[in-house]
C-alpha cells in the first residue's frame, strides 16, 4: 500500500488513492454490452423482418447467452463478500441502479434469451431426442420438457410466442444494458461519468460490439465448417454495424464537445487526464483504432464497389478493431472515472497485477470463457441446417 | 380445458416451471430477509445496535475528572482548561474502568508539546506557537511551563 | 376410526400451523431492539458536526484518537478523519496547493515560510452525514443507511463490498477495510454518542476546532455557533444535505 502513494500526482482524497473498481468492473458492461448487441441484431430479423440476416439468427442467440451465463462471474469475484450476493433479491434497494442487477439479469436470462432459443429450436430438440440415445437422449427430452408433440399447430403456435418474446425481448436488451449506463451515469459526485447521454452511449456501444462480434464469430465458424459464407448476409450486418457505429460515434462526440464548450469546474482536470494518462487507451485505441477506423472501413465497402474478398477483410479487421475499441471504451469510463480526484487537485494510477482475483489473468479467463460455453452450446443445439453448400 | 391446451403443453410446463420458480424465490425470501429489516428504514434495525456496541477506548474527559479533581483544580484559568486530559495522556478507558489494570505513562514533553506549539505558517495566527531554537535553545518546554497550567512557571 | 384419524389429523394439522403462526409473529414483535443504547431515544437527537477553520492547529491528533478508538487499519490510505493543509498562493484561491501526508496522522512537516503573500490553514475532514446523502442512495441492499437521529452508518454483516456506495460519496469519507472486505466510515462515534460521551476527535482536539452537536437539543451550543458564524459545507451545489458545518471555510477548499 506504501507504494501507491508514489503513483499520485498533486493531491488526493487519502480513501480515493486506491482505485475501487478494477477490470473486472470494466468486462462487465462489456460482456453485457456483447450480449444486448448480439440480441438486437438476432431481433432483426425476427422483429424487423430484415431476411438478410437469417443465417446468423442462431447463432446470435447461442452467442448472447454464452456470454450472459459469464456475465455475472467478473462481479463474483469483484466483491467484498460474493457469499452475500443473493441479498440483492432479498432485500433489493429500489433506489439503487446496482439492486436492479439480480432481477434484469434473472429476466433476461429466463423471460427473453431462454424462452425463446428454446421456442425457435424445440423442433430440432425434439428431433434429436427422438434420434438419440441413452444420455443424450435424456437430455434432449428433458430440455424439451418431455414433449413430443410436432404438429403444424403447436408450431405455429411456438411461432407466434416466440416472436411476442422477441418483440419484450428488445426493450429488455436495452433495459440490461441502459442500466449498466445507468449506474455509472447517475453517480454526481464523479463528473466523468455524470451525464444523461451516458446509458444511451453504452447502449449503442454495445450494439456495436455485439454485432461485430456475432459478425466476426459466422466469419469464423463458416471457415472452420467449411462452408460458404453468405455475402448478403455479412454485408447486410457490415450495413448495420456502420449506420449503429455513426450514432454511437455521434453521441459521444456530442457528449465531448458540451463538456469542451461549457467547461465547467471539472474540465480542466478531465481533460489533463485524457491527454496525459489516458492518451492512448482513449484517443489513440478508442476513438483512432476503435472508432474512426472501422467506421472509415466500413464506409469504404458502401462506396466503392470492392470484390467479395477484399469486404470480408475489411470487414474482419473492422470487426476485431470495433471489438478493441468498445473494450477500451469501457475501460475508460470505468478506470479513467477513478484515476483523478474528486477535489479536481491530482491523479492516482492503476495497477493492474497478473494473477491476483482482480488481475489480468482472470480477465483473460472471464474473455475466453464464453466461446467454450458457445463452443458447446453450438454442439448441442447447432444452429445451422444441414444444406448449406461448402466452400 | 383440453382443447384449450393441445398443441400447448410444452408452454403450459414451462409456465408451471416458471411458476415453481417463483414461489420458491418468495418462499427462501420470506426465510431469509432479516426479522428486523424495514423497521426504520431500508436496513436491518439490529445494525443501530451494532454500531452501538462497540468498545469505547477513550474515557472522556468527565470519567477522569471524577478521580482527579485536583488536576481539575490545577488547571482553573488556564488556557490549557478546555483541552480534554485524553489528548495528551492517550485513551485511558481501561484506566478508568480499572485504575491498577493501566498505569497511564507521563507524556514525552519534548515532543509532545512541539506537536501543537511549534510554530507553522498555516497556524492560526493567535494561538501560541514558537520556533524552539528561537524560544528556549532547546531546552525542555517543563523547565518553564507547567503543562497542566502553563501560563504559571 | 377413518373419522378419528382425519380429526386428529386435521387438529394436529391446525396446532402445528398455529403454533408455527405464533412463534413467527413473537419474533416479530421481539425483533429489533430499538434502543441503540439504555436510555437512548433515537427520536430525541439529531445530529451534526462542526468545524471551525479558524482554530485548527493541524495536531492531527483527531486522525490518531480516531484510528485508536475505532480500530482504523493503521495501514495507509484508510481514513475516517484526515486534516488537509491548504497553501492558496498569493491572490489564486483557483490552484491552492494541498498535502495530507498520511492524513496528518503524524502531524504535518514544515513546508512553507511565511511572507510569501499566501495563505495557508488546515481543513480537517470527516463524513459530512448527510441527510440526503448520495451514498446510502446507491447500496444495492441497504447495508449502509441514514439513522433516524442522523448518523450516516454502516451495517458490517450485511455490506457485499461492492464498492459503489465509496463511487458515490463525493467527498472521498468512505473506504474498503482491508480485513473485513467490507464498507467503513466515520460512524459519529455512534457507540460514544449513544452513551452521553463526545466523539473521540472531539475530545482529543486541543484547540475545541471540532464540535458535535444535537440539533434537537435546544440548549446545545451548536446553535449559537451556526448562528453567530459564516457557515458553509462542503460541495453545496450536490445538495447532499450534509451536516458538517465549516466556520472559515475558504473558496479555495475542496
Amino acid at each position: 500500500m506504501e507504494s501507491m502513494i508514489h503513483g499520485v500526482e498533486g493531491f488526493m482524497y487519502p480513501n480515493e488513492i486506491e482505485l475501487q473498481w478494477s477490470i473486472l468492473i470494466v468486462l462487465y458492461p462489456y460482456i453485457t454490452g456483447l450480449v444486448a448487441g448480439a440480441f438486437i441484431l438476432a431481433s432483426l430479423e425476427r422483429v424487423f423482418n430484415v431476411e438478410a440476416v437469417k443465417p446468423t439468427y442462431r447463432l446470435a442467440l447461442l452467442t448472447a447467452l454464452a456470454f450472459l451465463l459469464v456475465a455475472p462471474l467478473p462481479l463474483q469475484l469483484h466483491l467484498g463478500h460474493p457469499e452475500r450476493a443473493f441479498e440483492m433479491f432479498l432485500t433489493p434497494h429500489t433506489t439503487s441502479a446496482m439492486a436492479m442487477f439480480g432481477f434484469v439479469y434473472l429476466w433476461y436470462l429466463m423471460a427473453v434469451l431462454v424462452l425463446e432459443i428454446w421456442l425457435d429450436y424445440r423442433k430440432d430438440i425434439v428431433l434429436m431426442a427422438r434420434g438419440s440415445t441413452g444420455r443424450m437422449r435424456q437430455l434432449y427430452r428433458a430440455m424439451a420438457l418431455w414433449s413430443d408433440n410436432l404438429s403444424e399447430r403447436s408450431l405455429e403456435i411456438d411461432d407466434k410466442v416466440g416472436r411476442f418474446i422477441t418483440l419484450v425481448g428488445v426493450p429488455s436488451a436495452f433495459l440490461l444494458h441502459g442500466y449498466v449506463g445507468f449506474i455509472f451515469g447517475s453517480i454526481k459526485a464523479n463528473p466523468w461519468w455524470s451525464t444523461p447521454v451516458m446509458p444511451v452511449v453504452f447502449l449503442f456501444s454495445a450494439m456495436v460490439s455485439g454485432i461485430a462480434l456475432v459478425m466476426l464469430v459466422y466469419m469464423v465458424a463458416c471457415v472452420f465448417r467449411g462452408t460458404v459464407i453468405d455475402m448478403r448476409c455479412l454485408d447486410t450486418i457490415a450495413r448495420y454495424l456502420l449506420y449503429t457505429f455513426i450514432i454511437d460515434f455521434a453521441l459521444e462526440m456530442l457528449d465531448l464537445i458540451h463538456r469542451i464548450y461549457e467547461s465547467d469546474e471539472s474540465f480542466k482536470t478531465l481533460d489533463f487526464m485524457v491527454h496525459t494518462q489516458l492518451y492512448f487507451p482513449h484517443i489513440i485505441v478508442q476513438i483512432v483504432l476503435g472508432t474512426i477506423l472501422p467506421i472509415g472501413l466500413l464506409g469504404l465497402v458502401q462506396l466503392m464497389s470492392l470484390s467479395e474478398h477484399q469486404r470480408k477483410g475489411f470487414y474482419a479487421t473492422a470487426g476485431v478493431l470495433t471489438l478493441i475499441g468498445i473494450f477500451a471504451m469501457r475501460w475508460n469510463v470505468v478506470i479513467g472515472g477513478q484515476l483523478f480526484s474528486k477535489s479536481f487537485l491530482g491523479y492516482t494510477t492503476y495497477k493492474l497485477d497478473f494473477a491476483t482475483r482482480e488481475g489480468l489473468l482472470p480477465a483473460i479467463i472471464i474473455l475466453i470463457l464464453p466461446f467454450i460455453i458457445l463452443w458447446v452450446l453450438v454442439k448441442l443445439l447447432p444452429p445451422w441446417t444441414q444444406q448449406e453448400p461448402a466452400a | 380445458m383440453q382443447r384449450f391446451i393441445k398443441d400447448k403443453e410444452h408452454l403450459v410446463r414451462m409456465v408451471g416451471l416458471f411458476l415453481i420458480g417463483l414461489v420458491l424465490f418468495l418462499v427462501v425470501q420470506v426465510l431469509l430477509v432479516p426479522k428486523d429489516f424495514y423497521k426504520f428504514g431500508h436496513f436491518r434495525a439490529g445494525a443501530l445496535a451494532d454500531n452501538a456496541a462497540r468498545p469505547v477506548v477513550f474515557a472522556g474527559r468527565q470519567a477522569c475528572e471524577s478521580c482527579h479533581p485536583d488536576v481539575v483544580e490545577a488547571r482553573k484559568g488556564s488556557r490549557h482548561g478546555i483541552i480534554g486530559c485524553e489528548a495528551c495522556h492517550g485513551a485511558l478507558a481501561k484506566h478508568a474502568d480499572d485504575p491498577g489494570s493501566l498505569k497511564p505513562t507521563r507524556p514525552d514533553a519534548r515532543t509532545l508539546c512541539l506537536v501543537c506549539h511549534r510554530e507553522d505558517v498555516a497556524k492560526p495566527k493567535s494561538f501560541k506557537q514558537v520556533n524552539p531554537q528561537e524560544h528556549m535553545g532547546g531546552e525542555p518546554c517543563i523547565s518553564c511551563h507547567k503543562p497542566h497550567h502553563p501560563e504559571t512557571a | 376410526m377413518g373419522t378419528n384419524r382425519r380429526e386428529f389429523l386435521k387438529s394436529t394439522g391446525k396446532f402445528v400451523l398455529l403454533t408455527s403462526a405464533a412463534a413467527l409473529a413473537w419474533d416479530f414483535l421481539e425483533a429489533g431492539t430499538p434502543e441503540a443504547a439504555p436510555n437512548y431515544k433515537l427520536q430525541e437527537h439529531w445530529w451534526a458536526f462542526a468545524v471551525d477553520i479558524e482554530k485548527c492547529i493541524g495536531c492531527g491528533n483527531c486522525v490518531r484518537a480516531c484510528k485508536t478508538e475505532n480500530n482504523v487499519p493503521l495501514e495507509p490510505y484508510f481514513f475516517r478523519t484526515w486534516v488537509e493543509r491548504y497553501h492558496v498562493p498569493k491572490g489564486d484561491i483557483e490552484h491552492p496547493e494541498v498535502d495530507s501526508p498520511n492524513g496528518g496522522y503524524d502531524g504535518f512537516p514544515a513546508r512553507y515560510q511565511p511572507g510569501d503573500g499566501s495563505k495557508n490553514f488546515f481543513v480537517p475532514k470527516l463524513c459530512n452525514h448527510c441527510s440526503h446523502s448520495p451514498c446510502t442512495q446507491v447500496c444495492p441492499v441497504g447495508a449502509t443507511f441514514e439513522s433516524p437521529d442522523g448518523a450516516v452508518l454502516v451495517d458490517k454483516t450485511y455490506c457485499l463490498g461492492c464498492r459503489y456506495c465509496v463511487q458515490a460519496c463525493p467527498y472521498g469519507c468512505r473506504f474498503i477495510d482491508p480485513r473485513t472486505m467490507t464498507v467503513d466510515k466515520c460512524s459519529l462515534c455512534y457507540h460514544r454518542i449513544t452513551k452521553g460521551l463526545t466523539t473521540a476527535c472531539c475530545e482529543s482536539c486541543p484547540t475545541g476546532a471540532r464540535m458535535l452537536g444535537d440539533l434537537k437539543n435546544p440548549k446545545d451550543p451548536m446553535h449559537e455557533f451556526l448562528r453567530i458564524h459564516k457557515i458553509l459545507v462542503l460541495k453545496p451545489q450536490m445538495a447532499t444535505g450534509a451536516k458538517l458545518y465549516y466556520n472559515g471555510l475558504d473558496g479555495s477548499v475542496r
